[in-house]
Parts: structure tokens; sequence; C-alpha cells
């Protein structure tokens, strides 16, 4: 027998050879289990990332087989670590080079809130200059809260709205931090 | 060849520096003496290459600051005789609005980094540096972050009202 | 002080006046390129596919630790060591914990001493799994990583079973051990040294004699000792170079003195060399393991720390249900208890090399100045130099086998 379990559908009308959902639900489906995941490590989360990824733990089992590098092919940045000020502009630029729809899980206390350094020389969490959608606490968090942040972020973009996007709301959330929104689309 | 002690180390000191030299104590048994600014490369020279010492190894160089002293900085250097497990500090006091110290890498490699993050955060000058530039704070700073002066939580912050605090 | 930039400021890449009649390309690796494992930027000129020269910056994660640590009585400073050298936490806390055990002059009988010899030898493999796995992801074998990774895993499981955390441990405590190691800590760490060799010699087996790992890595950034010694460069690096500079060995601490361990030597300080004084500590953690838990069993059963209730704190339970036991908690906690003005230089053999706090006491709550001599630092500055001259793919993993940790390099 195998072990693989399919997504489960999403509410829609079924009948003889045919299933009619909307159209986000479907591309919500999609997206949701096959996030790419950008993983921004600095510190010392960068290393039980290390051990989510490993065999033991294995993100891949929720649709995140391929760790993009690239902020260009990448939906889902996990910013794992301290920031520092001078780290900041480069956050923000990989944020911005990330395409639409993207998504930001900030893993641990310090790329939550600035964690124990609360210092001079420490940004006093990442949604100083991006926004966040799932926060993840502990320092470091165990495997297991990771893989529940990234959990949470599936829910976030199965309900998500086609048309979020594209929102004034949305773009006024990203000029709150100074980011230009040009998607191409809208 | 014999067990070198904190003893023999002051006595070979003081034959060469004399009064230029002081002994501040042996904290923990390692020996600690302090030298002026205008003899501290000689005496990092000769404690490298004098062969009853053979004190090649630096293990480290680091500031302290001491607001309420006449002399506010101490440099520190440690350096560390490998073979026989002898470790000597040697102290540096200077003053001043520039404190200035004449630079170690002449001496060794490795004091190039250590000099720049003493420099970061104290604002030491370390003279004659090929490169003495910020090295782990931003280049905007416009302070040196260890002085006591400067407080550890950033002065900036708008979200931290004193009233959650309870002061 | 500064508020957040919200430009990307050219950094290093104005150390180079551009010629625009030469070939030269200036190219910025870092700091979040994949390829560098952490935040370390290097601006290199390149020649083709060669390194003509390199500027580093570092700072990425600048936190402050010293500043904190001014600020912080000696039980709060625990944590902020667990973060210097994540990858090995339980080395930097037990360097801590007897550097204020030198300054308060408290002995520590034996037993709990072996215990942390176990801890630390177990953070040391833990340490060298990553460095030595990375090193061979970075040579193209993914396979050896995630062997060795597994046994990582369990690692964690023993350092779990003794405190409860897994990555930043804040084991231990000044004094000794907040508890004893229980039945099933020290069955793990008896699983571990069985169920460890076969996948250790597994790895060795992938990589030792492989024509493609020897290729990549033989000759690659040989560094003599003198130039190592004139880095101020320790730990297994520094002996890949053929200095037999340990400081387990050479001024032991918590022990060492007792156990009978080689030191693995290389002779020419090439990447290859590196990862086999790595692979060799290994083995000789074991042994040390080995022969620690053998020593554990002639000891009194039950000693876990020293008898110093002036510093150690007394147990939770006492605490809700004992006057005594109250006070001192709170006098403890509060920094409020009797110690000497002095100054302590204290050095333990992390796993990157020689780490080193020096600590300066006035005698208040906190330490007066706190100072850690951070092998990655030290280590580290040596990179861009040895770089020019090297391939850029040589020069990534030279980078890997230096085992540059950020948290370490920039505190």
């Amino acid at each position: 027998m195998s072990k693989v379990t399919l997504a489960e559908a999403p509410p829609g009308v079924e009948g003889a050879g045919f299933f009619a959902t909307t159209l986000d639900k479907a591309i919500g489906l999609a997206r949701a289990n096959s996030l790419w995941p950008l993983p921004f490590a600095t510190s010392c989360c960068g290393i039980e990332f290390m051990a989510t990824m490993g065999s033991t733990y294995d993100l891949a089992r929720f649709g995140a087989e391929r760790p993009s590098f690239s902020p260009r092919q990448a939906d889902m940045l996990l910013v794992m670590g301290t920031i520092a000020k001078k780290m900041a502009p480069v956050l923000k630029q990989v944020y911005i080079q990330m395409a639409e729809p993207r998504w930001v899980i900030a893993v641990g206390a310090c790329a939550s809130s600035g964690g124990i350094f609360d210092t001079y020389s420490v940004l006093q969490g990442i949604d100083e200059i991006i926004p966040v959608d799932v926060y993840v606490p502990g320092c470091p968090p165990r495997p297991e809260a990771i893989l529940d942040g990234v959990l949470k972020l599936q829910e976030i973009v199965k309900n998500e709205s086609l048309n979020r996007r594209n929102t004034p709301e949305y773009k006024a959330l990203l000029e709150k931090y100074g980011i230009v929104t040009d998607n191409g689309n809208g | 060849m014999d067990k070198l002690d904190n003893q023999k180390i002051i006595t070979r000191l003081q034959d060469r520096y004399g009064e230029g030299l002081a002994v501040i104590g042996e904290p923990h048994g390692l020996l600690t003496v302090a030298v002026n600014v205008e003899t501290i490369i000689d005496v990092l020279q000769f404690v490298k290459e004098d062969p009853e010492l053979r004190m090649n190894y630096l293990t480290d160089i680091t500031a302290v600051h001491y607001p309420r002293q006449e002399q506010e900085f101490c440099v520190v250097y440690h350096v560390y005789n490998m073979l026989q497990d002898v470790r000597l500090r040697i102290k540096v006091f200077v003053s001043g609005p520039i404190p200035t110290v004449p630079t170690a890498t002449t001496i060794w490699h490795g004091a190039n980094w250590m000099e720049r993050e003493t420099y970061d955060f104290f604002g030491i000058i370390f003279e004659g540096h090929p490169d003495l530039r910020r090295i782990l704070n931003m280049d905007e700073l416009d302070v040196f972050p260890m002085r006591k002066e400067y407080p550890l939580e950033d002065p900036n912050r708008v979200d931290k009202k004193d009233f959650y605090f309870g002061r | 002080m500064s508020k957040p930039v919200t430009k990307i400021t050219p950094n290093a890449a104005v150390f180079f006046d551009n010629d625009p009649q030469d070939e030269l390309i200036t190219l910025n690796i870092g700091p979040t390129h994949p390829a560098t494992h952490g935040v370390f930027q290097n601006v290199v000129q390149i020649d083709g596919e060669r390194i003509v020269s390199g500027v580093s910056t570092i700072g990425y994660i600048h936190r402050a630790f010293e500043k904190i640590a001014e600020h912080r009585p000696f039980y709060q400073i625990t944590p902020l060591t667990d973060r210097l050298n994540y990858c090995s936490a339980p080395i930097n806390n037990m360097g801590w914990h007897m550097t204020v055990e030198k300054l308060l002059q408290i002995d520590i009988p034996k037993r709990v001493q072996y215990m942390r010899v176990i801890v630390m030898e177990l953070a040391r493999i833990a340490d060298h799994i990553i460095c030595n796995g990375i090193l061979g992801v970075d040579t193209g074998a993914f396979s050896g990583f995630l062997y060795v990774m597994q046994e990582r895993e369990f690692i964690y499981e023993i350092f779990e079973e003794i405190c409860g955390a897994r990555l930043t441990t804040n084991i231990g405590r000044i004094g000794g051990f907040e508890r004893d190691f229980n039945e099933v800590a020290f069955r793990k760490i008896e699983e571990f040294i069985k169920r460890f060799p076969p996948v250790l010699k597994e790895f060795e087996n992938l990589f030792v004699r492989n024509r493609i790992f020897i290729e990549r890595t033989s000759g690659v950034a040989a560094v003599t000792p003198e130039q190592a010694l004139s880095y101020s460069w320790s730990g297994p690096i520094l002996r890949a170079t053929g200095v037999d500079y340990d400081v387990r060995a050479v001024s032991p601490y918590s022990s060492y003195e007792e156990f009978d361990f080689d030191i693995p030597v290389g002779t020419t300080g090439d990447v290859y060399d590196r990862f086999m004084v790595r692979n060799d500590e290994m083995w000789q953690s074991l042994r040390i393991i080995e022969q620690a838990l053998d020593k554990i069993k002639k000891e009194p059963v039950g000693v876990f720390h020293a008898d110093v209730p002036e510093f150690y704190l007394p147990p939770k339970e006492q605490v809700y249900t004992n006057m005594e036991a109250l006070i001192y908690h709170f006098k403890i906690v509060m920094g409020e208890w009797e110690t000497p003005q002095s100054e302590v230089y204290h050095a333990v053999e992390g796993a990157n090399g020689e780490l080193g706090f020096y600590l300066i006491h006035d005698g208040g709550r906190s330490p007066y100045r706190l100072h850690f001599r951070r092998p990655s630092f030290i280590n580290y500055q040596m990179f861009a130099p040895m770089s020019s001259g090297m391939l850029i793919s040589d020069a990534i993993i030279n980078m890997s086998s230096l085992n540059i940790i950020a948290g370490e390099l920039d505190a």
C-alpha cells in the first residue's frame, strides 16, 4: 500500500467525469502545495532549518522540495536568524527581487522581534522593513515549529483571493514599507 | 630548557626596560605588565623574538574603557608561548580626544582585524595600520559603541514606550 | 546612533579603481550567496575564473555581544555564548562557566568534569559533522552530508535528554550541571558511541580516497605553519598545517590531562588536510567519550555540581518551599553575590580553535568588560589575502573548510 496521501480537493460541484470549483481555490491548492522556499539564513535558526531540510524532518514532504537560492524563482521567503541593521537593506532588496505572489515567514525570535538582542546594531524584527505573513516563535524554533509555520502559510496561500495582489489595500501595504509596486499585470 | 615562570619573565623584561615597565600583578597566574605607548611595539617585538621568552603567538588584542581614570583607554595584548604554555598580558594606557597606539601589524599579520575591531568599538587609532576602517558596525555609525557613555539599546526606537517597562 | 539605512552602500567596491583598459571584472560574492553558507561578503576582482584580489566585508549579523554582556549578570551571559558558535553551543557554555569558576576559584568535582568532557566532545563531533558534510556538498557529494546529519540529530537527542534544548543549549550552570544525566541520557550516549563509528566509516569511505574529492581539495589553499601562526590561526586548520597546538593538550582544563587521545596534524595545510584533521578528531572525540564514561562509573553517583551554595542556584522544588533557598535564588539571579575584583583569561578548545574569554570584573553585578576571543573572527581574516591567485571554485571550498560560523565571526 502506498502511503502517499492526496491533497484534499476544495469544495465544489462534482458529477460524472467533471468537477467544478472556483479558480481561486484550484490555484490556491496548487500554489500551497508547491511553495518554493528561499532560505535567508543568517544564524542559529539557519542550522535548525538545515535539520528541517534534512532526512529526519524533511520539508520536501510538503511540496517544498526545491530550495531556491535565487529570489527570482521563489515564493516563500524564510528569514531565519538575526537581521542586523547592516543586513536590512540587503534583505529588503531580496524581497523586492522576488516575483509576486510572495510570502514571508519570520522564523525565530530574532527575525520576529529582535529576540534577546535589543541592541543598537540589531533590527527589531523584520516587519520594520518588509511585510510578514507568518511568525514562528522560538530561539531557535524546533524543526517541528518551522514545519508548523510552513503549514500555517499553506493555509494562508490556499485561501488567498487571486485578486489580492492587485487591490489598493495591498499596494498601500507595500507603499508603507517604501516598496514600489509594479507587478506588470495591474 | 628550564620552565619559564613569571619571575623569569619579569627579570628578563626589567633588565631591558627598567622603569619603563610596570608589573601590575598576576591575577590567576597570568602575568600582567603595563608599558607606555612609545615602547609597546618594541616590547611586543622583543617578547616575540627573544630566545627565552618566545611568545610568538598573538592571542588577542582588545581594549577597555575606564571613563573615570585619567588615562581613559587601555589596550590589552595577550601573547602566548605555545611551547611552554605561558601567557603574558601587556597593557598600554592611553588618553586624549584621539587615543593613538602604534600598530602591531608590522609584527603579526593577525593583528590587522583585531585592531580594526578595537578601533570600531573604542575609536582607538592604530598608527600605521594599513586599512583602519570599521569592521563589524555599519560605516554610517558615527559613535564608538563600546565606550561606556553609549547605551546598549538603540535610542532611536519609537515602539518601546517607557510606560510598558515601568520606568 | 544611526537609524537603519535604506540604501545598499557600495561597501568594499570602492576600494578598487577599475582601469577601463584591463580585462578584470569586479564580482560581488555575498552577503547572501548560497555558496558561502553564511552572511559574508567578498568583493573580488577576477581575471576569467581566477581571483586577482579580494576584500572581505563582515559584520552583517553583528549583535553587540560584548556590549550586552556588560549589562547582564553572569547567569544571563550563558545564553549569549550559545549564539556565538551555534554549531557547538555546549563548548561555549562550558568555556564561559569555567571562566567564572576560575574567577570565583570554585573546585569542580571530578565527576562533573567528566560529564562536561562528554558534552563538549559530543558538541565537537556535531560541529565537525556540519563542516565536513558541507565540504562534501560543496565538492559535489550530497549523500555524505545526509548520512552524517542523521547522526547529528541523535546528538541533539542526547542534548535534549540532558538539558531540554537542541541547538542553543544553555547547558550546565556555573558550578556544574542543573541536574544529573538521567538513565536515558547515559544509555543514549552509549548507543551513540556504538552506532556512530560505522556511519563515520562509511562517510570516510565516500571521501578519503575518492578521486574527485582529492582532485578538488588536495593542494588547494595550502598554508605554511609560519603563515598560520602569523595570522594567529588556531584549531583544526592550524593543526592541518602541522602545528600540534590544541588547548586541550597544551593547557588542559576540565581534567583533559587524564585522557588518552591523539592530536591529529596535517602536513600541507590544504583543504584535504583540514578535512582529514577534522575527521580524525571525531574518532579521537569518540575515544575521549568512551574513557569519560568509564571514569564516571568510578566516581560517586549523583554528584552533578560543586558544593557552592552561594553561587549555585538551589533546586527549583526547594525554592518554592524553603525560605533560604528562595533568598539564595533571588540573590544569585539578581547577581547580588560577593565576587572578587580580578581579571581572568580562560581558553578552551572550541570546534574552530582557541575560544577565549577575557573577563574583567570589578565586583559589580555584571562584568566590567567581557571580550570573546573568537576563533572564526581571527581565522577568517586570512581568507581574502589567500584567495588571490585562486580559482573561484577553490576559494569557495576553502571557505567551507575554514568553517567560519557567522555568529562567532560577527559576535
